[in-house]
């Protein structure tokens, strides 16, 4: 018979039978209490990770179970940060857990008052139309000087500081394809 | 720094503990003051003045570190007789036109080298600087010639005197001497000063020339390439130093390679030039294999000699095509499509009111984010809605709203501050419809190249024909290895056909190679992700450098062959870092060697010797195309060599050094949609007579995407709040937890009032300035935990013609205690100020206020 | 022999007593570990109110904020050496000197707790680690502990009902699982200057006596400790911090003394009361027939 299950266990009995007359420590621990674990040792995995948020570059530990992200940590191996986080990147877990955040495409028609639903595929699909059509109207092949240009400026984007160096790569290398020259991030700003 | 950078701030705070002073130089008293050593105010838009003041305190004094001064930067070169300082023209340089408003540069050059680069400067350059052949420049080594750059700096600072320093930054003399004495006791062979800065320095109209005061000072007393010296740039994303490298920026292409221009004649050969010189010293003279290896990587088989390895597929710039610039442009209706990656311009870029009107200009708009951000809302409830300004069925913009991955859902580098690589792994599958960044574009570039397949447009040609093919997972996602392999490059012919490159300097002009970015060449040395390397720090020395990997050739510390003397040796045994083994034949010490490793510092390279060959042993600027550190900046600055002390676009103060109040050449857009304050002693500047300044706090990351959604970071700082000086409140009748309205030429916003001491009124020139504080993180829209109005809606667009950043950390306004206006009756409020202080599209803008 | 409040309440080969030592004077205000404290223990958030008190929005300890920073800004000359402002043109000399303090508040664990001697339901324990914990599923939400604690860190968090542990009494736990398995508590963790310092409290309290030495060389002859000494009126805490000016200008009682000193009086009665208890628990018990 498992002694926690047994009445033997109960606060009461060791209170009076052991070393906590006053039934204020050992006596009064709970079997929930006794049986508690850091939830990060019940992670299904640990994955090596990098704060999201300025560039001192804080490495982080994702714990992860039932492919959930359940805690996130700084990482005390890094010789950048010691283990050390922000308030910023201590709130990493709520920045990709929180109940606001948005994770579905919404599309808003031209005058339209709302939101409306979309799917992604058909997003995607309507933005390739949109760049075909915007580029094909506003293609320029040379300047007022006539001097080549092969681009258009009906197209722009900003962004970048906040991705990852293999995304930066994969926009400027696909808008500079595309003749899109206004590419430009917060580093400008 | 503890204020944004609180983790990096460790080392500032163990710095100190082992005895390291620390300044803390600040419009406003900040976390950073707190634990400072000394906090000194300073009025924001002087810096210059402060920094000018520090080198003539350096030069009068002889505390310069002349050993170095004389080996490693270009004190010693000579300036041609043709070039007249600001200080004998009012506060231009020679060489101003006024019709363009900018420089004639030729003027500046060495003594011996006759022209004008063929670069130019400014936006036509990468970061190399422009190309020069550095094989005549005359030397006095004695610093006494009159035109030696040495002598030219001294006269070009002689006026900048404790008491002008107080006189326009409000610091008083004993505070800025004590100052000097701390930077000057702390740099020499025993001891090194580092500076630090963020965007309080780069949002300037003359933003480049405050780090330039900073690197003079630098330079001077010995502190570049040197252990605990240099000047830390702080970044505030996690990767903004990768998105420059890799640039999603319009001037430059991956490395820092100038995007080419439009112009007659437009060869390969014409680009090449622009870059280097084939004479000049340094690794940028080898630019022609960093190119051709770009073009390989994008185009591949289709990149040959015979056509210039596809080079006539780059489209061409014709100047300013920035973010500000093109904001302008869809407020003309220029632009139709927009894509905001991560990014919250509505709230986050200068001028909000221009940002917001122009997306209601454009044909569609995609926002990709993690939260439903002001910039994907501004249709339906921004603050132009609410003025009647915008009506929500007026707006014909379509706009896509799709979510983004967290920094968990996917595996990728950042590149951090100090130029490291640290490679994230994706923990977990995004939520939703959430997709990262890369997931998305190599979609939308497989479908563009499906649906643009069969064109026979010779437009459509780079895009047929871009290399675009990453192994993907069996989810569809495209590998990030596979792309940051491509980065790093490979060999493409020989016995190491198929293998990555180890070092940019495999790198070849023929085609033999190709690779994304050269300065990342290298991050998949040996075919292993070395951003991805975590050998914990405990297990290392204390340079690290089996953490992640830095650009270039993980090198921690750029320049470090300065770390040693002339010689070889180290300056100092407590400042040791590098130094030349001559028995092994090599340059040793915990970094990487940022110099050609066995090139003995007796080294002289033959007449006519260039590139890497071209620099002598004791030449430690290896990028620079002289080799030495630039004390003056012969060209490649639009704003002048030297910095010169000008107010902001918008001061209630007159320049005090010079007739001409303001920067000459900073780029300002004369439009009823961008009007300016009256500025220095123009009429009217009294309507605006307060300094203020913009900035982030701990518990906020810029524009608030990523903050103002979180329950944690907003409730710590859950409004918007304006820092005022007691004695400002009782002037303006400012209530502590009351409310303020700030009122510009451009808008009118509200905010909480703090009154705190921790705001200093400045005593400048016998009259009180006062500065008002104000954190830019809110912004108005209803999907946010917290919202607000937005500081940067105060801002108007003006910009430094170098980089064309804004001028945001520093313009002049008015503030009112109470609630603003809403509805139509703000517009009347800022109207009735416009009206008061006789503004028109002119006012402010005139470049050239200095009289014949 | 220093009073070891685990050994006191039955806890045999106790380890070392665990604490925290919060160095105030390398405080960056940062919050740092209001947040880490909060994401570890699922704590929610406490309002969004701006209070302005300089940067403090969230004003005091309670049952959903287990970690405070508080910030003071002060007008005061102060030593050499710290951190401080010359302020052109105020008062009357033309400078004065100000700064800036801030400290990061947490619940003392105090070798004598009232909290937990007033718990009538055994929900307030000591551990095993010297610390004194709230279990969740037993308290009732008497809250007599509230007014029981000299410094009012423990409160009944209040809520709607979706809101965790509502009507429940919640404090800082030392991050009782964290530290069980040899971890650090997640504020200390995340301190990025290590102004808050975990570990055994005889430990933290040399090390806390030799960075007072420090100051004190160092000419900050204000930096003193407050709550390391087992003399004072709660026998000393398990969490202590160095403050670098009296204890009330941060909002901390100058002299906390236990409000229970008089209880043990008291528990005699207790003690009758919980045999007659048992007695009543032995027959259910033996009546289930399990």
């Amino acid at each position: 018979m498992d002694l926690r299950t047994t009445f033997l266990s109960w606060p009461v009995v060791r209170q009076l039978t052991g070393d906590d007359p006053l039934g204020r420590g050992r006596a009064a621990q709970s079997a929930h209490t006794a049986a508690l674990v850091p939830r990060t040792s019940t992670a299904d995995r640990v994955v090596d990770s990098v704060c999201p948020y300025c560039a001192v570059g804080c490495g982080q530990k994702v714990y992860v179970k039932d492919e959930r992200v359940i805690q996130i940590e700084g990482d005390p191996s890094s010789p950048v940060s010691r283990g050390r986080l922000c308030p910023k990147g201590s709130a990493s877990e709520q920045l990709v857990n929180s109940p606001g955040r948005a994770t579905r495409v919404r599309y808003r028609k031209p005058f339209a008052t709302d939101w409306q639903d979309l799917d992604l595929e058909t997003a995607v699909d309507m933005i390739v139309e949109r760049i075909v059509d915007t580029r094909k109207r506003t293609w320029q092949d040379i300047d007022a000087n006539g001097h080549k240009t092969r681009r258009t400026l009906g197209i722009a984007s900003l962004g970048g500081a906040t991705l990852d160096n293999e995304e930066n790569y994969l926009i400027k290398k696909l808008f500079t394809a595309l003749g899109a020259i206004q590419v430009e991030n917060q580093a400008r700003i | 720094m503890a204020e944004c950078h609180p983790v990096g701030f460790q080392w500032v705070m163990e710095a100190k503990a082992r005895g390291a002073k620390v300044i803390h130089i600040d419009p406003r008293f900040t976390r950073t003051s707190a634990v400072a050593d000394s906090y000194v105010p300073i009025r924001a838009g002087s810096d210059i003045a402060f920094l000018g003041g520090i080198v003539k305190y350096i030069l009068d004094n002889d505390k310069y570190f002349k050993d170095y001064v004389v080996a490693y930067t270009n004190a010693s070169f000579l300036v041609g007789e043709g070039f007249v300082d600001s200080e004998d023209l009012g506060g231009l340089f020679s060489g101003y036109d006024e019709e363009k408003g900018s420089y004639d540069m030729s003027s500046w050059a060495y003594d011996g080298v006759d022209e004008e680069p063929a670069g130019g400067a400014g936006h036509h350059l990468g970061s190399g600087g422009p190309s020069l052949d550095p094989s005549n420049i005359k030397r006095d080594e004695t610093l006494q010639h009159p035109r030696t750059v040495f002598q030219v700096l001294k006269r070009h600072y002689a006026r900048y005197t404790p008491e002008m320093v107080e006189e326009i930054c409000g610091v008083p003399p004993e505070l800025f001497h004590e100052v000097c004495e701390a930077v000057t006791a702390n740099s020499g062979r025993e001891r090194t000063t580092c500076w630090v800065y963020s965007v309080g320095w780069t949002h300037h109209s003359v933003g480049v020339q405050y780090i330039r005061g900073s690197a003079i000072i630098q330079l001077l007393l010995g502190n570049m390439g040197r252990p605990g010296g240099g000047i830390l740039a702080l970044r505030g994303h996690a990767s903004i130093q990768g998105s420059t490298d890799i640039p999603t920026l319009f001037n430059i292409l991956p490395g820092y390679l100038p995007m080419p221009k439009a112009g007659d004649p437009d060869t390969f050969d014409d680009y090449l030039d622009t870059i280097r010189t084939p004479e000049q010293k340094g690794f940028w003279a080898e630019a022609e294999s960093y190119v051709v290896s770009l073009l390989k990587a994008w185009w591949g088989d289709a990149a040959t000699k015979g056509n210039d390895w596809c080079f006539d597929y780059l489209p061409r710039i014709t100047g300013d095509h920035g973010t500000y610039q093109t904001a302008i442009d869809m407020n003309d209706d220029k632009v139709e499509g927009y894509f905001l990656l991560g990014q919250n311009p509505a709230v986050g870029s200068a001028h909000g009111k221009l940002q917001r009107l122009g997306m209601s200009h454009l044909k569609w708009l995609v926002v990709r984010d993690l939260n439903m951000i002001e910039s994907a809302t501004f249709w339906k409830d921004g603050p132009e809605i609410a003025t009647g300004e915008l009506k929500t069925e007026e707006i014909g913009t379509e706009v896509f709203f799709l979510p983004a991955a967290a920094h968990t859902e996917k595996s990728g580098s950042f590149t951090q501050t100090q130029r490291m690589l640290q490679w994230h792994h994706k923990a977990v599958d995004p939520p939703g419809d959430c997709t990262s960044e890369l997931e998305f574009f190599f979609l939308l570039g497989k479908k563009l190249k499906e649906r643009l397949a069969d064109s026979v447009l010779e437009r459509d040609l780079p895009l047929q024909r871009l290399t675009w093919d990453y192994s993907v997972d069996e989810k569809g996602e495209p590998s990030a290895a596979d792309v940051l392999r491509e980065i790093n490059g490979r060999h493409l012919s020989g016995d190491k056909s198929g293998q990555p490159l180890s070092a940019y300097t495999e790198m070849k002009p023929d085609g033999s190679t190709a690779g994304g970015c050269w300065i990342y060449t290298g991050v998949y040395a040996d075919d292993v992700n070395q951003a991805a390397r975590r050998k914990p720090g405990q297990e290392q020395d204390w340079v690290a450098t089996e953490w992640g990997w830095a650009w270039p050739a993980n090198r921690r510390q750029l320049y470090n062959r300065a770390s040693a003397d002339p010689d070889g040796k180290p300056w100092s045994e407590r400042k040791a870092y590098l130094s030349w083994d001559a028995d092994q034949g090599k340059w040793v010490g915990p970094d990487v060697p940022d110099f050609v490793v066995d090139k003995p510092p007796s080294y002289r390279p033959p007449k006519g010797a260039a590139g890497a060959d071209g620099l002598a042993g004791d030449d430690p600027f290896i990028m620079q195309a002289d080799g030495k550190g630039w004390l003056y900046a012969p060209s490649g600055l639009l704003d002048g060599p030297m910095p010169v002390h000008y107010e902001p676009h918008e001061s209630p103060v007159r320049n005090a050094l010079h007739p001409q109040q303001a920067s000459p050449t900073r780029e300002v857009y004369k439009r009823q949609d961008n009007l300016s304050n009256p500025s220095g002693d123009d009429p009217g500047s009294d309507v605006f007579p307060y300094v203020f300044t913009t900035y982030r706090l701990t518990e906020h990351h810029t524009a608030g995407g990523m903050s103002r959604w979180l329950p944690y970071l907003s409730e710590l700082q859950p409004e918007f709040f304006c820092e005022v000086s007691p004695e400002h409140a009782r002037e303006r009748g400012l209530e502590h937890l009351g409310w303020a309205t700030i009122i510009t030429a451009r808008s009118a916003i509200e905010a909480r009032v703090l009154v705190t001491e921790r705001v200093v009124p400045l005593t400048m020139g016998g009259r009180t300035i006062h500065q008002v504080g104000l954190p830019y993180h809110w912004g108005v829209g209803a999907d946010a935990v917290v919202s607000g109005d937005s500081a940067n809606d105060l801002f108007g667009l003006t910009l430094d013609p170098n980089v064309h950043i804004q001028e945001s950390k520093a313009a002049s306004c008015d503030i009112q205690p109470g609630r603003r206006p809403t509805g139509p009756a703000l517009l009347r409020l800022v109207e009735e100020y416009r009206s008061r202080a006789g503004i028109t599209v002119e006012t402010g803008n005139t470049l050239k206020t200095v009289k014949p | 022999m220093t009073y070891d409040p685990a050994t006191a309440s039955g806890w045999v080969d106790a380890p070392a007593r665990k604490g925290f030592f919060t160095d105030t004077s390398v405080c960056i205000g940062c919050k740092a570990c209001e947040v880490a404290c909060k994401e570890w223990n699922a704590v929610p958030d406490d309002g969004m109110s701006f209070l302005g008190s300089s940067y403090d929005n969230t004003g005091a300890l309670g049952a959903s904020t287990w970690r405070h920073v508080a910030f003071i800004e002060q007008k005061k000359p102060v030593d050499l050496g710290m951190p401080s402002t010359a302020r052109p043109g105020a008062d009357g000399d033309g400078r004065a000197d100000f700064r800036w303090l801030m400290e990061s508040d947490v619940c003392k664990h105090c070798t004598h707790a009232a909290c937990l001697d007033v718990c009538p339901t055994g929900s307030l324990f000591r551990t095993e680690f010297g610390t004194v914990v709230v279990q969740d599923e037993i308290c009732n939400g008497c809250g007599y502990c509230v007014p029981a604690c000299p410094f009012g860190v423990i409160d009944r968090r209040i809520g709607e009902k979706d809101t965790p542990k509502v009507g429940v009494a919640q404090k800082c736990t030392l991050c009782y699982d964290r530290i069980g398995e040899g971890l650090e508590p997640a504020c200390a963790k995340a301190c990025p200057t290590k102004s808050i310092q975990f570990g055994d409290l005889d430990e933290l309290r040399e090390r806390a006596q030799s960075r007072v030495d420090v100051l004190h060389a160092a000419g900050v002859h204000d930096a003193k400790l407050y709550g390391e000494s087992e003399g004072d009126g709660v026998g000393g805490m398990g969490a202590f911090f160095l403050l670098l000016d009296e204890p009330e200008v941060y909002g901390l009682p100058p002299d906390p003394v236990v409000t229970t000193k008089d209880l043990p009086a008291m528990w005699k009665k207790a003690g009758l009361a919980a045999l007659t208890l048992l007695a009543g628990a032995v027959a259910a018990f033996a009546g289930s027939g399990s």
